[in-house]
């Protein structure tokens, strides 16, 4: 009996992610999308933790982790030994880490990878913190959350800056491919992997995953917080080619940002913070202007 | 060394320049653009991500080659460890350099013993001939489907690295007769998806390690036979645990590694037609640590003086702390610190190791101190 | 030597998470179904299935009780109730 729409299913039950976790969603998303002729490298993290603990693993395809801030470099080995064995041809390769993973200690390894121009989509899984630790800021941890290293108290309202702008960053090194994608809209996530994977070249995907551990939002919401995120103009959908914003998903009328703030413990304590919560209200008007939301 | 590690035709290259180990990579970046090595070279932008490139290219199944030196080798260290764990046979040569601070680039060998414990087979070579050997026999014993552990030739920066040599670079036919292609008994492959890299919880770590353990046991006794068969294709026997010199009837015993050996041997020629009992134990396999061949070769020493390139700060130099443990008690042992940071060993310094070794044990002792630049307190000059 | 150094593909089948599930199970209440095939899409366990209208599952070997497919039901067609943790496991 066929499962489901997917060919294979490359990645299954039995691994430990928390219940409504994001990250596991995506991720059998992109793998299912990309399909078994398929290598995945993966950076430390709870991915990693959750899909192979010894002996076991929810992956279909070859799969292989070593380090936290090495999937992108891992990826480019073996990107290159299939290309000097001739076997690149219809291998996808594709790099995965969370937001510490991407953004923080593993820059300098995706930067390398995309200047070098290895064929490689590497897929970030942000979930906005240090998960698999226990809920540390990172910087992909956005303005105002409150983390166990960035807490909310009498003497501060959260995360003290913004969010790393990781999308562009991974566009201004001119890759072919640079987006973002959310769980708000799971069908999106297939479209990106299998846009990113037709083309030749380094892609980058940043998918918002809610984790409702570290949000402390209830794990029957994590798509209702992902899309309240997108709707309030907090997580702007973008596609960058060549180094230049080419698409980015349209929000008619945004909502208002405690529309997502109130559904997560992480921004409880701006509700009550009008001062607090006109500055998240500003990243939201801020992010609609740049990218053109509206 | 490029020219050892292009016959043994690595897939994959990835590394990083740092002196002294930079003229290997170009040798093999131009050997690739010229046609001559079939291989791809990755521009990587660290040396952490030099090693998780070769790690990456040859979990995928290919032979893979990177090269490094102090900070670099350092920098790699967290990797390393990874490599050996994941039992991934890559090839490493590495340019012994000292270690920052102060920053220095001359040699010595506390680059490669500080990364010791990471599971890899480390090999010490005396001269260039030694090291173009080792490069191309220690593969074998690391691609062997029961070893799958990767091999570190330790070749001391700038003495070796920067000497002019005449080296004989074997044939490219018999090194492939010698070096079968890399056919891994496991790899990252879409037709047999597996899983590599995984989490290790307390039930199943222990029995990782003690499998390295186990098999860094079977390399030693490995590494005599296939010296063996690399001595019989190209004559000679540079694959070995240890070299005994003029050991047989020592009454002094010198121990050291890499190309110090080769002014310790003038010394105990010179020292030899004096009349004086004095011989050299040279170690070319640290990792594995060939503990009984050295208690047979020291069996007739009175007097053992080890020389450390290295120390481990707050202890002893780390060649001498292992001997020390293997010998038995009735035998004089000292340790001495030595050609830090590229500080010469000259034939004196050589004969004031053994006069002292003879005297009294030492530990610990440091060679050629010059006083005048230590102080008690903080001070500028 | 070599101990546990790789993973069968999809071995963590072996590892029946459904016994995580406290409070809530999805019921697919097989009413209203039209096959969009969201409920199996999005399921972060892969636990659920189906191919025509009504005829999906879930495998409660697996299932934690998240309730996203209750969320992403266009026809409100799964229903999140108590959990009963006997009996209602799949036939694997």
């Amino acid at each position: 009996m066929k499962k489901e729409h997917f060919q294979e299913n490359c990645y299954v039950s039995g691994h430990t992610a928390c219940a409504g976790c994001g990250q596991s969603m995506a991720v059998r998303i992109v793998m299912n999308t990309a399909g078994k002729d398929t290598i995945a490298s993966n950076a430390t993290g709870c991915l990693e933790v959750f899909s192979s603990k010894a002996p076991e693993s929810a992956f279909g395809v070859p799969w292989i982790h070593s380090l936290f801030e090495n999937s992108a470099a891992v990826a480019s080995g073996v990107e290159t030994a299939l290309v000097h064995q001739g076997k690149k041809e219809g291998i996808n390769v594709i790099a995965q880490a969370g937001d510490g993973g991407t953004a923080d200690i593993g820059l300098q390894a995706l930067s390398g990878m995309l200047e070098r121009g290895h064929d490689v989509l590497f897929v970030c899984y942000d979930n906005e913190a240090y998960m698999n630790t226990g809920i540390q800021r990172s910087g992909s941890t956005p303005f105002s959350a409150s983390t166990t290293t960035s807490p909310s108290g009498k003497h501060s309202t959260g995360n003290p800056r913004p969010k790393k702008p990781m999308v562009e960053i991974c566009a201004a090194h001119h890759i072919p491919y640079s987006a973002t994608s959310s769980i708000a809209n799971p069908k999106d996530i297939e479209i990106k992997v299998k846009k990113a994977l037709k083309i030749k070249g380094p892609k980058y995907l940043q998918i918002h995953v809610p984790c409702p551990l570290g949000w402390r939002s209830d794990p029957s919401q994590s798509i209702d917080v992902a899309k309240k995120a997108v709707e309030t103009g907090l997580y702007p959908i973008v596609e960058y080619e060549y180094g230049k914003l080419t698409k980015s998903r349209k929000i008619s009328s945004p909502k208002p940002v405690s529309e997502y703030l109130k559904l997560q413990g992480r921004f409880r304590h701006l509700l009550k913070d009008a001062k607090a919560l006109a500055e998240v209200q500003q990243v939201a008007d801020k992010n609609i202007e740049y990218y053109g939301l509206k | 060394m490029a020219q050892a590690a292009k016959l043994c035709r690595p897939g994959v290259i990835a590394a990083y320049p740092i002196t002294p180990q930079t003229h290997i990579v170009e040798n093999l970046s131009q050997f690739i653009a010229d046609g001559e090595l079939d291989a791809k070279s990755v521009n990587v932008e660290s040396e952490h991500s030099a090693a998780s490139c070769v790690l990456g290219s040859q979990a995928a199944g290919v032979r893979s080659f990177t090269c490094s030196s102090s900070q670099g080798l350092i920098l790699m260290s967290e990797v390393l460890f990874c490599i050996a764990g994941m039992r991934l046979p890559v090839m490493l040569v590495c340019a012994n350099r000292a270690l920052s601070a102060p920053i220095n680039i001359w040699n010595d060998q506390q680059d490669s013993i500080a990364v010791r414990d990471a599971g890899w087979i480390q090999l010490y070579a005396e001269n260039n001939q030694e090291a173009v050997d080792l490069i191309i026999a220690s593969h074998k014993i690391a691609e062997d489907p029961k070893v799958m552990l990767p091999a570190m030739v330790c070749v001391d920066g700038f003495i070796l690295t920067h000497g002019m040599e005449v080296v004989d670079i074997p044939e490219q036919k018999d090194v492939d007769e010698f070096l079968p292609p890399y056919n891994p008994p496991y790899k990252l492959d879409p037709k047999n998806p597996m899983s590599f890299g995984l989490l290790g919880t307390p039930d199943v770590y222990l029995e990782t390690r003690y499998a390295i353990q186990k098999t860094l046991g079977d390399v030693l006794k490995m590494i005599p036979t296939v010296g063996k068969e690399y001595q019989d294709k190209f004559g000679r026997d540079s694959l070995r645990l240890i070299e005994e010199y003029k050991t047989d009837d020592a009454e002094t015993i010198l121990i050291a590694m890499g190309s110090v050996c080769g002014t310790i041997k003038d010394v105990v020629d010179s020292q030899r037609k004096q009349g004086k009992k004095v011989g050299l134990l040279k170690i070319v396999s640290y990792r594995p640590f060939p503990k009984q061949a050295i208690k047979k070769a020291l069996d007739s020493a009175k007097n053992i003086g080890v020389i450390d390139k290295d120390i481990s700060l707050g202890s002893d130099g780390a060649l001498y702390s292992e001997v020390k443990s293997v010998i038995s008690s009735d035998k004089k042992i000292s340790g001495f610190i030595a050609g830090l940071g590229g500080r010469d060993i000259k034939a004196k310094t050589v004969e004031e190791i053994i006069n002292l070794s003879e005297k009294e044990e030492n530990s610990c002792r440091f060679i050629d101190l010059n006083k005048n630049i230590l102080w008690e307190e903080f001070k500028t000059i | 030597m070599f101990s546990i150094l790789a993973a069968k593909p999809k071995s963590s089948e072996r590892n029946k998470t459904g016994s995580w599930r406290s409070t809530k199970m999805p019921r697919l209440l097989k009413k209203e179904c039209i096959n969009c095939g969201l409920c199996a899409y999005i399921c972060p366990e892969g636990c659920i299935e189906g191919k025509d209208k009504n005829q999906y599952s879930v495998d409660l070997d697996y299932c934690k009780g998240c309730g996203l497919c209750a969320y992403i039901c266009p026809k409100n067609d799964v229903k999140m109730v108590e959990n009963q943790p006997q009996g209602e496991s799949k036939e694997k």
